[in-house]
């Protein structure tokens, strides 16, 4: 089971990369973690098995299974280029985008396992629960705090002291980092790596007053210092953040209180 | 059911939706039901940036702006509109400095700008550097910023509940906003949410076309639900295409990589657009780079096995420049088609953007009931509402500025309004109309697939009323877009259950996109001009005799239940700015 077949549709034009527009469908088994509480109490693994181009998403094949196969297998998505965060799941074990994933890019002539992010509830197939994930976020004061009066224009900023925080700035939420978090995984009370990364863009930003506040609220026994740098996080990111990083540059700031 | 009720309910938490909440919030007990987390909202996806006139990098006014808008939207913008988008939009941006979003700066620490296209100084004379940015990523830092201070403010959301209808009631003779209808994706649920004032920011409709660079899940939700209940939907048949599309997927390669430098180039490495536009070139605006890559694809000018596509070439730019102002783009061409920019220039055409058209409203946000009066408690803002300040075709960073002023606008225009104003009575069974339509998909046994019909629909979108069209394309795509209606009645959905039952909104959503696809093919094929985003081979000029003026399409269901559209028009407000020759 399992071996990939391939079958060229259009044999016209030379080959070469991206400029090859034939279609080439293999057949792949996409090995999915099922769950229904309104059908069953205990998930299970289902194969799918579909001829589709290699080139295409992991999103594309879930597609695909939904839209002909079983309507009732179930996940989010919406942008379904990497922006919206919404499809994080466990693809051969690894957190990753199914939309930010291409077929030909994890081996596809082993079946592909797809399962739902660990550490937050499962509430359908690959759904998991995110509240508990955007509650960490919210509760590190996510947001630009200042004193004084407001300025007439904008306020005045280097672009050194802009690029200083704007690999965190680039977060989309999507908890890739915090469901690869073994920490996370044993301590749901864990802020985890996404909600440090939310903090870290404001503490780093030359603008902000209240990098004290957010460091207090990170020194808790639930906060940075649960880290076990394990570099999951920024191995499972999307966007590339280095989280692993931002993590340690909060600890050292808790440290010398200089940010 | 639940019955819940509040002053104000936005639906829709993208841009406009989260800085309508921010006022609303502050001035009356607000509730946000939107269809995705916040953050998932499509505002995120956008690129290149956000106008305004700062003159931060070199001189600007927001005269020339409001000039460039008009003229952008080939004179059917209504020009007291596009004056308040212009003015506003430099304290818009300021706005969301102070609320932290990380501009990318100038030497000087101000907020840079670049140039986009169509923006010029004085009138038309050169680009103009007017966008505000924040690398490739200046949508996703808004609608950041606009989250994070809807936390600081204490917003109350409702995470993923699928807004299905309008709730309006007669009130002494005239329609009154009473609520909304939502389904709640966790559970299946009703929920009847009653408001003194309703504010639609649902986005766009792309989603009916193939290629595109719309989410999923932007079909027009708002759109239809405003249209069923009776309300006009204005100059729907303009559609923006946006001209660097990624080949065949339609993931948007922002018009900052040309702002930057970046040339559109055809099989012979010509930089063809010198023929079209002599002085903007490739920055000339959209509609005309878009009919001119199609030309050239015509006159098998075209790259590849299939001379289907242009080249995007960046490869003339420093690899830093690429780096630091278009991170992302360069990552979707080496993630999606295995190229690096660096050194190889990337397969694009055009793709559907953006829904000029939409929901009637004044320039207070207030929905219209016709072509002058306002709905009373309903407002809309963004790109699901027509104020209209993009015309026949939106300027590039036009939008996050309209979200943003006329979001703010809305919010406290609603806000302003609940505080004076009553709970207006439920019409009679209130949820009936969703309850109905959600057990019938449900019990359904019909062997039609939603798969199939949203294919055949976004295949005739694509192939009639696109970039190019005719009296004869359109014809076939209403006619088309008719047997697809007749099928859709026919459809079932395979998932029965009540939890996070996405195949079932899947199959309303297709209805939404049904019903908004054929006003926008019956408005087009009215339309017997060319003009902006709308194209007609046989009609290949502007006729401001007969068309320059919006068209209101209403739907109208005869005494023995049937459907049709019934189309009518409004003057476009004109004020200083006589209708010229559009050339770049
Ligand atoms: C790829 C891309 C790049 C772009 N780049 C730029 C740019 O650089 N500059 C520019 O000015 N413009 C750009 N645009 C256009 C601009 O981004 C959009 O027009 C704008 O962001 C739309 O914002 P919105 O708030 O109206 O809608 P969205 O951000 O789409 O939000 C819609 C909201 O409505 C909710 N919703 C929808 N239906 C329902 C329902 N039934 N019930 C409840 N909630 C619902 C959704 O959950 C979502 O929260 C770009 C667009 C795209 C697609
Ligand atoms: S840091 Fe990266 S992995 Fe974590 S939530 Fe943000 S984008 Fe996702
Ligand atoms: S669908 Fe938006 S990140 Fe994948």
């Amino acid at each position: 089971m399992g071996t990939a077949t391939l079958e060229k549709n259009d044999s016209a034009g030379p080959v070469d990369s991206a400029e090859n527009s034939a279609t080439h469908l293999i057949t792949v088994v996409l090995r999915i973690r099922r769950f229904n509480p309104e059908v069953a109490e205990e998930s299970s693994w289902q194969d799918f098995t579909l001829k589709i181009d290699a080139k295409e998403r992991v999103l594309d094949a879930l597609h695909q299974i939904k839209w002909e196969q079983d309507g009732t297998l179930t996940f989010r998505r919406s942008c379904a280029h990497g922006i919206c965060g919404s499809d994080a799941m466990r693809i051969n074990g690894r957190n990753r985008l199914a939309c930010k994933t291409l077929l030909k890019d994890i081996n596809p002539e082993k079946p592909i396992t797809v399962e739902p992010i660990k550490g937050l509830a499962v509430l359908k197939d690959l759904v998991v629960d995110m509240e508990p994930f955007f509650q960490a976020y919210r509760d590190v004061m996510p947001f630009l705090v200042t004193s004084g009066n407001e300025p007439t224009r904008e306020r005045l900023q280097s672009a050194a002291d802009r690029e200083r925080f704007d690999d965190t700035t680039k977060c989309i939420l999507c908890a890739a980092c915090t469901s690869s978090c073994p920490v996370f995984w044993n301590d749901g009370q864990y802020f985890g790596p996404a909600a440090i990364v939310g903090a870290h863009r404001f503490i780093f930003d030359s603008r902000d007053e209240a990098g004290e506040q957010r460091l207090e609220i990170l020194n808790d026994r639930d906060g940075v210092w649960r880290c076990r740098t394990t570099f999951n996080c920024t191995d499972a990111c999307p966007r590339g953040i280095e989280v692993t990083k931002a993590i340690q540059e909060v600890k050292r700031a808790l440290i010398t209180r200089r940010f | 059911m639940q019955i819940h009720k509040y002053d104000t309910v936005i639906v829709g938490a993208g841009g406009a939706g989260m800085r309508a909440a921010i006022e609303s919030t502050k001035r009356s007990r607000t509730a946000v039901l939107t269809k995705l987390y916040p953050t998932r909202s499509h505002t995120g996806a956008a690129q290149g940036g956000m106008a305004a006139a700062l003159a931060n990098v070199e001189e600007d006014n927001w005269e020339w702006h409001t000039f460039d808008t008009i003229k952008g939207g080939d004179y059917l913008v209504d020009q007291d509109a596009a004056e308040i988008l212009a003015k506003e939009a430099i304290d818009s941006v300021l706005d969301l400095e102070k609320m932290g979003l990380p501009f990318n700066r100038t030497p000087q620490g101000r907020i840079d700008q670049r140039r986009f296209g169509g923006h010029s100084r004085n009138h038309g004379e050169a680009p103009v550097r007017r966008s505000c940015y924040a690398a490739d990523r200046t949508g996703h830092m808004i609608l950041q910023t606009l989250y994070q201070n809807c936390v600081k403010e204490g917003v109350e959301f409702f995470n993923e509940f699928y807004v299905l209808d309008l709730l309006l009631s007669e009130v002494d003779g005239q329609r009154r906003t009473a609520g909304v209808v939502a389904y709640e994706l966790a559970t299946g649920e009703i929920h009847v949410f009653r408001a003194k004032a309703v504010v639609f920011a649902s986005g766009g409709n792309g989603k009916f076309f193939k290629v595109t660079s719309n989410a999923h899940t932007l079909t027009g939700d708002g759109q239809a639900a405003a249209f069923r209940r009776g309300l006009p939907l204005e100059d729907m048949e303009f559609f923006q295409f946006h001209p660097t599309g990624i080949w065949k997927m339609g993931i948007l390669l922002t018009e900052g990589a040309r702002g930057e430098g970046g040339i559109l180039r055809n099989k012979d490495g010509e930089r063809f657009m010198e023929k079209y536009a002599p002085v903007m070139k490739d920055l000339a605006s959209r509609d005309v780079v878009s009919r001119a890559i199609y030309t050239e694809i015509r006159e098998g000018r075209g790259c590849g096995a299939d001379k289907d596509h242009v080249y995007l070439d960046l490869t003339h730019l420093p690899p830093e420049q690429l780096d630091a102002k278009l991170p992302d783009i360069t990552e979707f061409a080496r993630t999606y088609l295995g190229i690096e920019p660096y050194t190889d220039p990337v397969p694009i055409q055009p793709t559907a953007h953006y829904a000029m058209g939409g929901i009637p409203t004044n320039v207070e946000g207030e929905v219209l009931a016709g072509n002058t009066d306002p709905v009373p408690g309903l407002y809309a803002a963004g790109e699901v509402a027509c104020v209209s300040v993009h015309g026949a075709n939106r300027l590039g960073t036009n939008s996050l500025l309209d979200i943003n002023v006329f979001g703010r606008r809305a919010g406290i225009a609603a806000a302003e309004y609940a505080a004076t104003a009553d709970l207006v009575e439920l019409p009679e069974e209130p949820s009936k109309f969703v309850e109905d339509e959600i057990e019938n998909l449900r019990d359904a046994t019909g062997n039609e697939r939603v798969v199939e019909i949203r294919k055949a629909l976004q295949e005739t979108m694509d192939r009639n009323v696109m970039v190019f069209r005719t009296e004869q394309t359109l014809k076939e795509a209403v006619e088309e877009i008719g047997q697809l209606r007749k099928r859709y009645r026919n459809i079932s959905v395979q998932d029965k259950g009540k939890r996070f039952n996405t195949d079932l909104l899947e199959a309303l959503e297709l209805g939404n996109l049904l019903d908004l696809a054929e006003v926008t093919a019956v408005s087009a094929l009215a339309r017997k001009e060319s003009r902006g985003g709308h194209y007609r081979e046989d009609f290949p000029t502007r006729d401001d005799v007969n068309f320059m003026r919006h068209t209101m399409a209403y739907r109208e269901v005869g005494d023995d239940g049937t459907e049709s559209i019934r189309l009518d028009y409004k003057p476009v407000v004109q004020t200083r700015y006589q209708p010229m020759e559009r050339k770049y």
